[in-house]
């Protein structure tokens, strides 16, 4: 028990064990989602539920927890799910991508690059990627087990006769291992092709669905494309203003209500690291 | 800088959360707010955040009231966060409502009928005019006359039916009722399951979908066939002592709506009901519920699924006021990094247009 | 009878195995140390009663053929209920011989997750020799070495991994030892 009267890591053994056997056949199945009793957690539904719920279910004393919303340690819903973790589990948290075993995220995958041994976490808020094109559960369930997908891919095709391109631009549909069509969780598409053979394994928690669904590790993750017409993730042209990087996913600051627009790495342990990196040269 | 600026952090959480503590507080020239207070005056309030925090606990629901500085929904959400985390050692049996002490119970349906018409204690007939005295502190409260009921029995006016074979049989059940708190909603849901998430679903939410049926959206012809509300006997059997053990009373308001059936090539024309049942004096919440559960009797009475109230998914994934202002509300989260990609995405398309 | 003791730290225990088991299934036929192993009666493995001592619970009906000792120390430890069919058990733990996987759970084509897991007991366990696995988890090619597994096995498995997303999965326990088959795993044998 921990100080607060709660058990480790807030949730019951029961429901851990609950989880955990869902997790498991998660990985066992890539990309289909599992569905679990998702219990009410002491921050509301929407705001990560689903992804303290792994968490909570997997992490132990001797792991290193990281938490970023945004790809920032220090926006406060982040803060917030770290002090949760720090208060019900006693764990070491960490801002360093490259220490942290457990890396729970919300919308974006760290620019430097997961190794085995690492656990990447994400908070999905619609599990479902069929859903803007058919709202019934049951019947993207039905399409699911069918690998029917057509309408995925007359929604792409749409895209491209209308405006010359897909105009997905986060959260863009992929395919797990050749077989399931999956929501990345909200993602901008620039951070797709990092999940494609991706050597940590990623789990993915949706609370308010009640969704479990994971990607093994170097399993492959395809963007879905047409020949004619492949993937292309989009990033702004410009470089970092603070670490100068150019192949960071940038977040634009507005300077002043003038057009004035800044652009800086949006993951701000890589900013920061290639910052001190930099100092260090001089 | 600005960029800093945009960020939120560990300080600004706890600014936050000690500004609220100040703003629940309020005035302290004033004295603080009991939760006996919160209990025996604000007993409605505490009664809906039972019924929607699916918890039955007077002091807890009282509790929750003042922490939520009387935001009944977060009140719920409280109660529900807590719940979640109690070990569970077993289900209790069934209620019988039949033998409910009651406090109130009127039927629609019938004039006059074994056991009469209680009203007890209801806004019904007041007049809606506020009440200054009120607003005067120190009143004092003449007692209400009483008259024992308890000794008359009250048969259900739905068992009046059926002994004439009017009402559709609802044969008892001795299945293990599913249980939505530990596995998720599957479609499609069976009736105990729909009136799981219904007994714990949005007042406001099912008194609209409740509402919608009146109107034509769903096939309803309703009439109140009763509504009772009193206290029932809990009891628990632990499968050690073979027999039950009571644990308590508690409070419930029971509506049942007798609805037209047209019948089918098998089924001979008979009524139908609809089921509400909550926590507490909630009779607006279980004669809503008890609407919206006949609507979603269509598709196994052979009737048409047309209207928003008698659709599974859409009421069941709706009705759960938890999740849905949890979901609402994390609007306010940061999404910068996707409305960034949208920016950089209508850019590009807009360029492209331009070029052409 | 007297029974032996589970998890001497039920929580942290459960939750070490569990990283053990989950990174078993992530990377299919890397051999994991279960290091904080319960008291297991014989003919138990250590690794294997430690598996369902982290999994099983009063939601998960277990098939074994392990005999009384073992079913008693199950239903006290995990509190979970004995089934007698091979088909009816969410988890099995096989310490004799392989039930046919035919036999078991497979889930449906729309809830595939509704499907066994197997433990079955083997002789011994050695990863870097023996069978090519590949599919997902596995960067290039994973090593497997398993003695102890019925001849038919390998026929077994393909047809396994021909109903998928249908299908059963394989926890393969030798002593403290464990590795993990995951319906998707392709098995080629050494060459």
């Amino acid at each position: 028990m921990t100080a607060l009267g709660y058990n480790f890591g807030y949730l019951d053994e029961n429901t851990k064990r609950m989880i955990r056997r869902a997790l498991l056949k998660a990985v066992a199945i890539p990309g289909h989602q599992v569905p679990f009793g998702a219990r009410e957690m002491p921050l509301p539904y929407g705001w990560g539920t689903g992804g303290i719920a792994v968490t909570a279910s997997v992490i132990g004393a001797s792991d290193r927890l990281k938490v970023i919303d945004q790809g920032a340690d220090d926006t406060t819903n982040a803060v917030s799910i770290r002090r949760f973790f720090a208060r019900v589990a006693g764990v070491e948290t960490t801002e360093r991508t490259t220490d942290a075993t457990i890396i729970q995220t919300r919308h974006r995958i760290p620019e430097t690059p997961l190794r085995e041994g690492q656990i990447l976490v994400y908070q999905v808020p619609m599990p479902e990627p069929l859903f803007r094109l058919e709202p019934r559960v049951a019947e993207t369930k039905r399409m699911h087990a069918l690998a029917d997908y057509g309408l995925m891919h007359v929604k792409l095709y749409e895209d491209i006769a209308r405006h010359g391109h897909v105009a997905i631009s986060y959260n863009y549909p992929v395919l797990v291992g050749g077989r399931y069509l999956m929501s990345p969780s909200p993602i901008p598409a620039f951070d797709n092709p990092k999940m494609d053979r991706m050597p940590a394994l990623q789990l993915f928690g949706a609370g308010r669905e009640k969704r479990i669904y994971a990607v093994p590790p170097y399993t492959a993750v395809r963007s879905l494309d047409f020949e004619d017409h492949p993937f292309q993730p989009v990033r702004a042209d410009a470089p970092c203003a603070l670490c100068g990087s150019r192949e960071s996913y940038l977040d634009e600051v507005v300077v002043d209500d003038r057009g004035g627009r800044m652009f800086v790495c949006s993951d701000t342990d890589y900013c920061s690291t290639r910052q001190s990196h930099q100092e260090a040269a001089e | 800088m600005a960029y800093v600026a945009v960020k939120g952090g560990e300080r600004a959480i706890e600014a936050a959360h000690a500004w609220l503590a100040e703003e629940r507080r309020g005035d302290p020239a004033l004295p603080e707010l009991t939760l006996a207070q919160i209990e025996a005056q604000l007993g409605l309030a505490v009664d809906r955040v039972m019924a929607e925090g699916a918890c039955h606990d007077r002091g807890l629901a009282a509790l929750a009231i003042k922490q939520a500085r009387g935001d009944l929904i977060e009140a719920a959400f409280l109660l529900r966060a807590y719940r979640t985390t109690l070990p569970r050692f077993g289900a209790s049996n069934p209620i019988e409502t039949d033998a409910m002490r009651i406090r109130r119970r009127i039927s629609a349906t019938y004039k006059e009928l074994p056991g009469g018409q209680v009203l007890g204690p209801t806004f019904d007939y007041t007049h809606r005019l506020l009440d200054f005295a009120l607003a005067a502190e120190g009143g004092t409260v003449p007692p209400a006359p009483e008259r024992r009921t308890d000794a008359v029995p009250m048969p259900r006016v739905t068992g009046l039916l059926a002994q004439e074979g009017l009402m559709a049989p609802e044969p008892p059940s001795e299945a293990e009722p599913p249980d939505l708190t530990r596995e998720p909603l599957g479609f499609p849901a069976d009736r105990p399951l729909r009136l799981q998430a219904l007994a714990r679903g949005d007042e406001g939410f099912l008194l609209s979908l409740g509402y919608s049926t009146q109107r034509g959206y769903g096939n309803a012809h309703p009439f109140v066939g009763e509504i009772r509300m009193g206290a029932v006997t809990v009891e628990f059997e632990p499968p050690e002592l073979g027999f039950p053990i009571e644990l308590g009373e508690i409070t419930v308001t029971e509506c049942q709506m007798v609805n037209q059936f047209a019948g089918s090539r098998t089924e001979p024309p008979q009524f139908t009901r609809g089921y509400g049942l909550v926590f507490g004096h909630g009779e607006r919440k279980a004669m809503a519920m008890a609407l919206v559960d006949r609507a979603l009797r269509a598709e196994e009475l052979g009737e048409p699924v047309e209207a928003p109230a008698q659709n599974q998914e859409f009421v069941l994934y709706h009705c759960d006021n938890v999740e849905a202002t949890g979901f609402v509300e994390h609007l306010k989260l940061p999404h910068y990094v996707d409305f960034q990609s949208e920016l950089e995405k209508i850019r590009l398309l807009r360029r492209e247009a331009e070029g052409e | 009878m007297t029974l032996t003791p589970g998890f001497a730290d039920p929580v942290p225990d459960a939750q070490s195995c569990f990283r053990a088991l989950l990174e078993a299934m992530a990377r299919p036929g890397r051999v994991q140390r279960i290091k904080a192993l319960p008291e297991a009666p014989v003919p138990l493995a250590p690794a294997a009663a430690a598996a369902l001592l982290t999994l099983a619970d009063a939601e998960t009906p277990v098939w074994t053929d392990g005999g009384p000792a073992a079913e008693a120390w199950l239903r006290f430890h995990a509190g979970c209920p004995l089934v007698a069919g091979p088909g009816d058990a969410a988890f099995l733990l096989a310490v004799g011989g392989m039930p046919a996987l035919a036999s078991l759970e497979a889930g449906t084509e729309e809830e595939p997750h509704r499907s066994a897991t197997l433990i079955l007991q083997v002789a011994a366990l050695e990863q870097g020799e023996g069978w090519h696995l590949s599919g997902p988890g596995i960067e290039h090619v994973h090593r497997l070495r398993v003695e102890g597994l019925p001849p038919g096995f390998l026929a077994e498995w393909s047809a396994n991994a021909a109903r998928f997303p249908r299908g059963a999965d394989l926890l393969l326990c030798a002593g403290t030892r464990l590795a993990a088959l995951p319906r998707t795993t392709r098995i080629e044998e050494a060459g």
